[in-house]
């Protein structure tokens, strides 16, 4: 199966560029990330919060079964330009990775196909490395779980 | 204490992926390696040893010397070390796609 997303990390740097084509129009990709319970669905967690504009902040937190909260996040907006570009922070809160700051840029290649490119700077190189660790740790687990819960919902609603 | 030592902190360190640089055309002996650096010689000694424990650096006893080189099956292990996270968005992007389809179609 070829790899749709592709990450580019070279080592010694403190940046991680991610890109990624999508089969939707450049217009519902980046709806996608722009109303809260789009993103809530495939990022796989809840959105307290999320002020699409410029200056705007969100907030996430994820919670286990039993109600503890396992993960949250928040962030600002510095740019928000609708089917363009987007510059977010993100900081994951109780975690020992800093600050990121998040450059979205949305480009739409035929009229049903677009490309998103995140390049990701990270506050050093060391905390790069270690949040790029991350996903060995509890990463992969819950990503495949919560695709598997996302893709039993949408078989009981359609 | 000569535990198995985690092959991402070894390569965390600047100094030591340095080294890793240094010996990747040529296997070189500790002292050549030590005078590329202003470190101290003791220190540069403990960084090949934390690379030598973890695999990464392999020695050969050569004469009297002993030489450092890479192990390239080692060092390709680390190259894939991007691959869970890789798959973490691979797995999120699958899931926008899919739930974008479907809105598309409402």
């Amino acid at each position: 199966m070829e790899q749709k997303t592709k990450v580019i990390a070279e080592d010694g740097k403190q940046e991680i560029i991610i890109t990624r084509e999508f089969e939707l129009p450049l217009e519902l990709l980046f709806k996608a990330f722009s109303e809260p319970e789009l993103v809530e669905q495939w990022m796989g967690t809840k959105v307290l919060k999320l002020e699409s504009k410029k200056h705007g902040s969100y907030q996430f937190e994820t919670s286990d079964a039993k109600g503890n909260v396992v993960f949250k996040a928040d962030g600002v907006f510095h740019e928000f330009s609708p089917n363009r570009k987007i510059i977010r922070t993100f900081e994951m809160n109780n975690a020992p990775f800093g600050v990121q700051l998040e450059v979205c840029d949305f480009e739409p290649l035929t009229d049903d196909t677009s490309q998103l490119r995140m390049h990701v700077i990270y506050e050093s190189v060391a905390k790069r490395d270690q949040l790029l660790k991350f996903p060995f740790a509890q990463g992969l687990n819950s990503a495949h779980n919560r695709i598997q819960e996302i893709l039993s919902t949408l078989k009981q609603t359609h | 204490m000569n535990l198995r030592r985690d092959v991402f902190q070894a390569i965390a360190d600047p100094t030591r992926r340095a080294i890793l640089l240094l010996v990747t055309s040529h296997s070189m002996t500790a002292g050549a390696i030590a005078s590329n650096f202003d470190t101290a010689r003791p220190t540069v000694s403990k960084h090949l040893q934390i690379l030598t424990e973890c695999e990464l650096l392999e020695q050969e006893q050569n004469g009297r010397e002993i030489y450092y080189h890479i192990n390239a099956g080692k060092m390709k292990e680390v190259a894939d070390f991007i691959e869970p996270f890789r798959t973490l968005w691979e797995d999120r992007f699958t899931a926008l796609e899919t739930i974008m389809k479907t809105y598309k179609s409402k």
